[in-house]
Order: C-alpha cells, then structure tokens, then sequence
C-alpha cells in the first residue's frame, strides 16, 4: 500500500513536471518574443492544457498530504517562502492568460506579469529541489533552518537550471506544435538553452563534488543508478540530432526523456529517504487506514481516469495549432 | 510558537479562504442554475432558455477561473502555516481532500470542454449530461470540504496514535449527523447565491428597461427558487444550531451572548458582550426563548460562557455579530422573495420600482450571509483547530516567523487584490452589457479547459444561438 502511494506521488510529480514544465517554459520564452502576433501564436499552442496541467501540482500536494503526511508538513512549512512566492507566480501567471486578452490599454501588465510569474514559479521549483538535494536542517521534525535558509548559492543554481529546463522543454514544445516565424525562433533558442543545462549539470555536479553532498554517495554506492544518466546522455544525443535535421516531432521527446532520466536519478538517489537522510518513506507514510481508503476509490478508480482524461485530452489538440492571424 | 505569526497565519488563511468561497459558492449556483436553464430548453424549446444559457455561461466561465486559481493555494497553506495541524491530521484530512482532487476534478475537467464547446458536436442529450456532471462536480467538491470541516468542527471516528489522528471509522467521518447538516446548508446558501444574483441580474435589466423577456424569466425563477429554498434554508440553519448547542456549547454560549448559566434561558436579541465584566451592554432580551431556541423547553438550563475556562473561551463579539449579521440576511432575503414572487404572480412586480431596486441591490445579501455564517463557525470553535482536541495556538508552525508570515500576508492580499477587482469588473461588465452583449473583440480561438476565454467566445456564441432555433 505504501509502495503504491510512492509510486501514484512519483508519478503524478513527473507528469507535473513534464506537462507544466513545457507550459511555464513557454511562459518564460514568451518575454523574448518579439512581436504581438509571436506571442498570440505562442499562448494558442498552451491555452487549451495548461490548467489541466497545473492541477497536478494539486494532486501532488493531497496525495503527499494524505498519504505522507510528516513529509507534507516539514517540507511545505521549511520551505514556507518558496511555496508562497511559487504559489503567486502561478495564480499570476493563470490569470494573465486570459486577462490580457481582455485589456485594452493594460495589456502588458498581463504580459508582464506572465513572464514573471513562469519565472518565479519556475525559479522556486528548482530552488526548492536544491534545497532538499543539498540538506534542509531538521531537528526532532522541525525545520531550524531559519526563513531563508533553503536560499543557498546551490538551491538558487537549482532555480536556474530548472529555468533553462523549463525553457528547454518550453521551446521544444514550441517547435513541435507550431510553425512559421515561431517555430523558427524558438528552434534557435534549443542550442543555446540545451547549453544552458549542460553547463547547470556540469557545475551542480562539481559542486556536489566540491562540497561532499551526501547524496553523491548514493552514486557511488549504487552504480547501477548511472543508467539514468546514460539514457539522458542518449536523449541529449538524439537532440542535437533532431535539430540539425529540423525534425519538429523528436526534440520535445527527447527533452522529456531527458527530465524523465533526471527525475528517476534524482528519486532513486533519494530512496528510501524522502527527505534525505531526515525521513524515510516508511516513517512518512500515512497509517493504513488511511492509505488503504485512498486506494480504493480514489486511487484504484480515480487515478486511472484522470491519466485517460490526460491523454484524451492531448490527442484531441494533436497536431500544429492553427497558425493565428496576425490581426494588429 | 510566536504569537504575532499565529495572528498572521489566522489573518492569512481567513483571508485567502473568504475570497475562495466568494468564487466557489457562486460557481456551485450557476452550474446547477445553468442545469435548469438547459433542462428547460430542451423541455419547452423556448429560445429564451437558450440565451440565458449562453448569458450565464460566460459569467460562469470567469467566476470558475477565480474560484481555481484561488483554490490552488487552499492545497498548501495547510502545510506552509499549520504543520503541527497537517502532521497530526493529514491521515484523515489529506484523505478526504485527495477525494475531492480526484472525484471532482474529474468531472469538472472531464466535461468541462464539453460544456463550452461541445454544442455542436454532441447530441442535446449528452450536452445536458455535461452540463448536469460540471454541477456535480461543483457540488462533491464541497461535499468533501464539508465532510472535511465538520471533522474539525466535531472531531469522531479516529483514535490518537503517536500523535496522530488515526482514522479507526470513516463511515462516521463521512456520514456523521454533523455533516450531514452542514452540507446542505453550504448547497443551499450557493445555490441562494445563484438565485439572487440571477434575480438582481432580471430587476437590474427591468430597471434599466431593457432585454424585458430574459429579464422575467430570470426574476420569476431566481424568486421563485430563493422563495422555496429559503424557508428550507432557515430550517437546516436551525438544525445546525442544534448541533453547535449539542458539541460544542462554548461557541452556542458566544453566539447568544450568554455568560451566566440560565435556567430558564432568555434569547439575547441584540447588545454589546464586553468579555472585560463578562456581560452584555444595551442589550434587548426576550424571556424564556433561549430556552425554546437551544432546546425547545420553557424550563432548560442553558449553558454560559463562564461555565468554561477562560482560555476555553471563544471571542464573543464575533460569533454573536456575525451570526446576527446572516439571519438578518437571510429574513431580508425572505422578505424579498416572497414579496417579489407574489406581485410577479399578481404581474405587478414590473411596476414595484422600489421593490426591483431592492431585488437588484440584494445580490451582495447571500455572499455576506455566507462568509458571516463562516465566521461565526470558525471564530466560534477558537480556541480549537480541531475542536477539544488541538488547539489554534498549537497547530501553528511552530518556528514560522512574524517576519515571513508578514510578508506572505502583504504579498497575498496585493495580488489577491489585483486580480480579483480585475475578475469583478470584467464579471460586471459581462452582466452590464446583457445577453445580447455577446459583443467584444474575438481575440482567440476559445479552446477547452481555459474557463475564462469563454468570454471571448464571441462569434460561436452567437452563430449557434442564430442557427439554434
């Protein structure tokens, strides 16, 4: 029952990741487009998901809640700034969306707010994720790092580099589903952004080095893990690939095979803690009772249906977004 | 625990969760509203129906956008500011909100789309399906929230392990009286939410002398409804006060004004409580009737507030206003209802200009009666989070500074500021320019699960209520 709980969180995380990852990158990419109609064109290839995207940071949240209680509690409390700041990009960002096509004259507060909340939200997912790579202090359950303390140089690394990751995905995203000027453009921006994480991976990996991250031991005590980056190496590899032929369908697929890769290192280097090396999954996990009543409704019956509407959902906006007329 | 972040924490979430139930209870009462009108669309075929559905359509696409976003942040809060709370009750709570995530997420996403742009594309049958499964939607997410706080109201069916509330009997988590009286009285405050802003919505447009046919039928059936609803309405809410009275006699005590154990009981219509000498100032009281309304007895003894330890205590001004301030609202209501649907069956109601202006300045009545009604339960359990159980004080994040709760608060309430005076206005000027204002600038082509670009939807709109008839 536990183990099935880990695994509806893992994976509603990565399908978090993936599905707003792709809609905040293009948010971020949004702020360089140059003109109105780019960035109608570039809107039109996310309205219709990404509210459907974002409810799986929902789903993540109740189903840490419900069935890792402990885990919900010290993480969301330790890291009360980011989730907040994260929160308000997120709900900014949700309403520029359809705000701006309604203003008149104060459509670019809407644009602008947009851009900066994709990049706060994005900024502090990362963060977030390098605070509890790096360590967050716990004693006796509760956090004593201080408000601040998940701001390290490393966690604000992590914020930039999910940046670029976002971005990343956000242009593959862009290239796979639009066309013209657009999908030019943001072909452009793959190399340098894809450069961009390289280098993130290269300096998170020396300073884990530098600074002997615990976790690092995780990899040198199961070498097997190094699977995960290896099929990431062969995603880049087909990446670069798909871009010098101008393929439009693989650079996105890669990309997410890249983060797929990324995740599975990541989670499996964490295993079994969930917190590392503060709480383990078995200690987090939610009582029986609880977790066995989640399982036969929610999660035996719900879950399935909500991945079939995902999927119904994509195949029914397949293919290129109609390119928008460029109406100013 | 710093008490200075406590009273941020309380400010922040009765903050952010007012301005949640604005939105929500709205939806609930349009989504069902929206069920009526296509209901009786396919019933009758009168175009009327049909218009007025495509009307509130749009408003209800805008209220369901602020209702989403502004429930994100309802999934965290419990963890960034109540740790303790989300420790020890996320087995029983973190459950029973991963129902509503699944269950009505389901719905509402999954038929959603069909909603706005299925028309065309799915037989009536099925397009009143949809319409029925995004009420439902709407209605088990607040069945979950109910069961979720009725829990805490009155903690049951759980046993204390390890510091942890233990579910030992969800079917008395889920199907206890409590809930089962708090339900309905949520369901039916939206669906009165509904009711009236569709009313005021009729009274406005006869005001102004404008779309007369859509302006009746909204007026006939948002009275008719509330006239119906309202005296059920006043029934359960008494109900709910039995409740209060039987688990949890401290806040009765505050609701009434009560300080001293009375036997028989008088009903404290009206005064100041001064919890500094413990009594009431001004106060107008009526003999005996406490006794009748807390236990429909001449002779009860009814319970004071000094009874409890004063730290057992709830504040008293609060819950006695605020529960002042939503009957009042709901006889107002009544009155108008009532009223209105009589002279709307004599057809004079056209001519009662003065009753139409109340009708049309009535609709802020079932949102002030709905957050007055939480306020008096919320306020009312304090000093308990979970009632007897845990209390505020103790289900705070225990090193969560003034500083950072600060500046969560000030940024919350900035942002909430801004984009929800954005979300009314543009709610206001859907209403203002009516039905037939289906006009605006097409700016995208509208696409499914965006609530909000519904009001784009401008030319669909339009050209199926051309080639529906």
């Amino acid at each position: 029952m536990v183990m099935y709980w880990v695994a509806l969180l893992a994976i509603s995380i990565l399908i978090y990741l993936l599905l707003d990852g792709f809609d905040l990158g293009v948010g971020m990419l949004f702020g360089v487009a140059g003109s109105e109609a780019k960035r109608d064109a570039m809107l039109s290839t996310v309205a219709p998901v990404w509210d459907g995207n974002e409810t799986w940071l929902i789903v993540t949240g109740v189903i840490m809640w419900g069935s890792f209680p402990v885990v919900y509690a010290m993480v969301m409390s330790a890291l009360y700034i980011p989730v907040v700041v994260m929160l308000l990009g997120l709900i900014l960002r949700g309403v520029a969306f359809e705000f701006r096509g309604k203003a008149l004259r104060s459509r670019w507060v809407w644009d602008v707010s947009f851009v900066a909340g994709s990049f706060a939200a994005s900024f502090m997912q990362g963060a977030m994720v390098g605070a509890l790579v790096e360590g967050l202090q716990f004693s006796n359950g509760d956090y004593t790092g201080g408000t601040l303390g998940w701001l390290t140089a490393f966690s604000a690394l992590c914020g930039i580099g999910l940046c670029f990751g976002y971005s990343l995905l956000g242009a593959c995203w862009l290239v796979r589903k639009s066309d013209g000027p657009v999908r030019d453009a943001a072909r452009r921006q793959i190399p340098p952004l894809a450069i961009g994480v390289l280098v993130f991976l290269v300096v998170v990996f020396a300073y884990a080095l530098a600074e002997h991250l615990p976790i690092l031991k995780r990899w040198t005590d199961r070498p097997y893990l190094l699977v995960f980056p290896a099929i990431g190496a062969g995603a880049a590899a087909m990446l670069a690939k798909s871009i010098l032929v101008h393929d439009d369908y693989w650079p996105f697929h890669m990309v997410a095979l890249i983060f797929v890769a990324a995740f599975a290192t990541l989670a499996l280097s964490f295993w079994p803690y969930m917190i590392p090396f503060v709480v383990t999954i078995d200690e987090a996990a939610a009582p029986h009772a609880s977790l066995a009543f989640m399982f036969w409704g929610a999660g035996l019956f719900a879950f399935p249906l909500m991945l079939l509407y995902v999927a119904v959902g994509y195949r029914v906006f397949r293919g290129k977004t109609a390119p928008v007329a460029d109406h100013h | 625990m710093d008490p200075t972040a406590l009273l941020l924490s309380r400010l922040q979430f009765a903050f952010t969760i007012s301005f949640h139930i604005i939105f929500s209870a709205f939806t609930i009462g349009l989504a069902a509203w929206l069920t009526v009108l296509e209901a009786m669309h396919q019933s009758t075929g009168k175009p009327v129906y049909r218009t007025l559905f495509a009307f509130w359509l749009k408003i209800f696409g805008v209220a369901f956008g602020m209702g989403v976003v502004s429930g994100v942040v309802m999934a965290f809060q419990f963890g960034t500011n109540w740790s303790v709370l989300s420790k020890m009750s996320g087995p029983i709570q973190g459950p029973l909100l991963s129902y509503e995530t699944f269950t009505a997420f389901m719905l509402e996403a999954g038929f959603f789309g069909i909603l706005i742009f299925g028309r065309s594309r799915v037989p009536p049958w099925l397009y009143l399906f949809s319409t029925a499964m995004v009420a439902l939607g709407t209605t088990l997410s607040a069945f979950w929230i109910m069961v979720n706080n009725s829990w805490m109201q009155v903690p049951t069916g759980y046993v204390l392990q390890n510091g942890q509330f233990v579910p030992d009997d969800w079917a008395q988590i889920i199907f206890n009286r409590v809930v089962w009286v708090r339900f309905p009285h949520m369901l039916l405050a939206s669906y009165l939410t509904g009711a009236f802003c569709v009313a005021a919505t009729g009274a406005w447009y006869l005001l102004r002398r404008t779309y007369r046919a859509e302006a009746h039928v909204m007026l006939r059936m948002g009275l008719a409804l509330a006239a119906v609803l309202l005296p059920v309405q006043l029934f359960i809410g008494h109900l709910v006060g039995d409740y209060v009275h039987d688990y949890q006699p401290a806040k009765f005590a505050a609701i009434e004004a009560r300080w001293h154990d009375e036997q028989p009981a008088s009903e404290v219509l009206i005064a100041i409580p001064d919890s500094s000498t413990e009594s009431n100032k001004y106060a107008i009281s009526i003999p005996v009737l406490g006794s009748i309304i807390g236990s429909m007895s001449l002779t009860s003894k009814e319970v004071g507030l000094t009874s409890f330890a004063p730290q057992d205590r709830p504040p008293v001004a609060i819950p006695f206003f605020a529960f002042r301030i939503m009957v009042g609202c709901g006889f107002v209501m009544l009155g108008l209802a009532w009223l209105g649907s009589w002279l709307g069956l004599t057809h004079r109601l056209d001519r009662s200009r003065l009753l139409l202006w109340g009708i049309f300045l009535s609709f802020p009545l079932p949102w002030i009666a709905i957050l007055t009604g939480w306020y008096t339960a919320e306020v009312g359990r304090q000093p308990w989070t979970i009632y007897g159980v845990l209390r505020t004080a103790d289900a705070v994040t225990p090193f969560l500074t003034a500083s950072a709760a600060m500046a969560s608060l000030i940024l919350f309430v900035a942002v909430y500021a801004f984009i929800f005076s954005f979300g009314t206005y543009y709610i206001y000027r859907l209403l203002r320019a009516g039905p037939a204002g289906l006009g605006g600038r097409p700016r995208h082509v509208p696409v499914p699960n965006r609530p909000m670009s519904l009001a784009d939807q401008v030319p669909a709109a339009r050209s199926y209520l051309e080639a529906g008839e």
